[in-house]
């Protein structure tokens, strides 16, 4: 399979190529793989240095001018070190502009938590409409990333090196139905659908799908459900709970219970390999399975 | 949102009522009008932006990134036939477009929405990129206070632009001594020292203005507008 980040360069390298409108702005942080694309178009290329505030403000600077910017470094550094500019540069600018975060919250392990942004998402919802994708497959790298650029709002990129065997269409606002039962309902986001998928094996349920989570398929949940058995899992490869307000707007008249099942809070001031870490947060096969037998086992009264 | 009263020509005499309508006084401490000067030759002479063309994709921007102390900035946009002079008696209540920081979607003619300290020249360099690379010819003028440059955004933003050697963006440091930890005349140096042309002017000094507000060239321009200490 192909590497997200790699897939992300190439396919940013032919927007900029494509549409005159593009440009990218990033911040050392993968130039290994933006050679090319910096030579052909110096003008809509711009590496800002180590600069992180500078560089999401540049970005938005550039949306002013009527640009199209993506905006690329790891996530830790581009919404958490420069957030005050994402809300200021982009939203209370009201400029659209495509924030490209590689890393997410495990890739880097072995770096410690000075690299690991687990709240990314959990930040970026504070502020309204960004749509969020969070690709499982290099392929909907690609296709999230043209979908975002093709667009005039916000979104968010959360690119990772973890990935499922398959890849599904992106359709910002529309999970897919991976698998139908009659049981409990289990959203995988991203790259935990393969784990999901394992650790669901041979329990009646249904699982769905979600490579853009922001908007939030409420309406997929909601049809997802019985009224005989409203419990719903949520799997999502940032800080656990991320979305548990969007699964209870969403059955708000429908009694129900719900697992928030993601990484912890808690630092584990550990090195080692993402899936020692995937691990340890409960979020490899095995924990999942755990998690969601003991949260159906412990039925109400 | 169109200016009503765009025909009415007024001139720097009419800063200072207008002002007053905001303050209800006529005498402004030196906070209010240590921008006053330097928004009047700007508007006057220097940026070629009128209220006809404030969505025109060529026009020169305006950043007041310091966006404090806007009273000057609105009557100056009032004077100028930006926004009507009806908008300036009730500012900063709840209906009215006028804030205490200034709100680029709902005042004519302001560029970027302000208040927070050390984002427009950031958001300045972006634009004088993204005006560069469409080629399209346009000058970027940013305000800034000198304690804004306690901010190291700042700092950021000024080494890029140097290296880049953005010759359509402009910076004014409104110089009023405010920063804690001042050192004389440093500021000019240390954009100097990015590759900056610095120059350093007495802030209320028409001429003076005007003539280092057009100075141009391929390196971004740096003027240090000094004025009565805070």
């Amino acid at each position: 399979m192909s590497d997200p980040r790699q897939v992300f360069a190439r396919t940013t390298s032919d927007l900029v190529d494509q549409d005159p409108s593009v440009a990218l702005v990033y911040a050392e942080i993968s130039g290994q793989f933006l050679t090319g694309i910096r030579r052909r178009h110096p003008d809509r290329v711009i590496n800002v240095g180590i600069r992180e505030q500078l560089l999401v403000n540049v970005g938005a600077g550039m949306a002013l001018a009527g640009l199209r910017p993506i905006v690329h470094t790891f996530s830790s550094f581009l919404v958490e070190r420069a957030f005050e500019q994402v809300k200021l540069g982009f939203n209370h600018q009201d400029v659209g502009g495509v924030l490209v975060g590689a890393g997410g919250s495990v890739d880097m392990s072995a770096g410690g938590r000075t690299h690991q942004s687990p709240g990314d998402v959990a930040l970026l919802d504070t502020l309204p409409g960004w749509t969020v994708h969070v690709p499982g497959h290099a392929d909907e790298v690609a296709d999230a990333l043209r979908t975002a650029v093709a667009g005039d709002g916000r979104a968010y990129l959360r690119v990772v090196a973890q990935q499922n065997s398959r890849s599904f269409p992106v359709r910002p606002g529309h999970f897919h139905v991976v698998r139908r039962g009659a049981g409990a309902t289990v959203v995988a986001v991203g790259p935990m659908l393969d784990p999901v998928l394992v650790a669901s094996a041979g329990l009646d349920l249904t699982v769905l799908y979600a490579n853009a989570v922001r908007p939030f398929d409420g309406a997929a949940v909601r049809a997802a459900i019985t009224r005989a058995d409203a419990q719903v899992v949520l799997v999502e490869p940032y800080l656990a709970g991320t979305s548990s307000r969007l699964v209870d707007e969403a059955l708000v008249d429908v009694p129900h219970r719900l697992l928030a099942l993601g990484v912890g809070r808690e630092e584990l001031r550990r090195y080692g390999r993402p899936e020692e870490h995937l691990a340890a947060h409960g979020l490899d096969a095995a924990g999942l399975r755990a998690s969601i037998s003991r949260f159906l086992e412990r039925v109400p009264s | 949102m169109t200016t009503t009263d765009t025909q009415v020509r007024r001139g720097y005499h009419d800063l200072r009522r207008l002002m007053s309508l905001m303050t209800g006084d006529e005498k402004h401490d030196a906070a209010a009008t240590s921008t006053l000067d330097v928004l009047w030759v700007l508007y006057d002479r220097v940026l070629d932006v009128a209220p006809g063309t404030v969505e025109d994709p060529g026009r020169d921007r305006f950043f007041l990134s310091k966006g404090h102390g806007p009273m000057a900035y609105y009557a100056t946009l009032a004077a100028k036939g930006f926004i009507p002079e009806s908008w300036l008696a009730d500012w900063a209540t709840y209906d009215s477009p006028l804030g205490y920081h200034p709100d680029r979607l709902l005042v004519p003619g302001v560029e970027i929405s302000s208040g927070s300290l050390g984002h427009g020249l950031p958001l300045a360099v972006g634009t004088t990129l993204g005006l560069r690379a469409q080629d399209i010819d346009a000058r970027v003028v940013v305000l800034v206070g000198d304690a804004e440059l306690d901010e190291g955004s700042n700092a950021e933003a000024v080494v890029l632009a140097g290296a880049l050697g953005l010759g359509r963006l402009s910076v004014v440091v409104v110089d009023n001594a405010s920063t804690s930890y001042r050192r004389p005349r440093a500021i000019a140096p240390r954009f100097a020292h990015e590759g900056w042309d610095a120059v350093v002017v007495d802030g209320h000094d028409h001429p003076a203005l005007y003539a280092a507000l057009t100075r141009t060239g391929d390196r971004p321009h740096v003027v240090v507008a000094e004025v009565e200490a805070r």
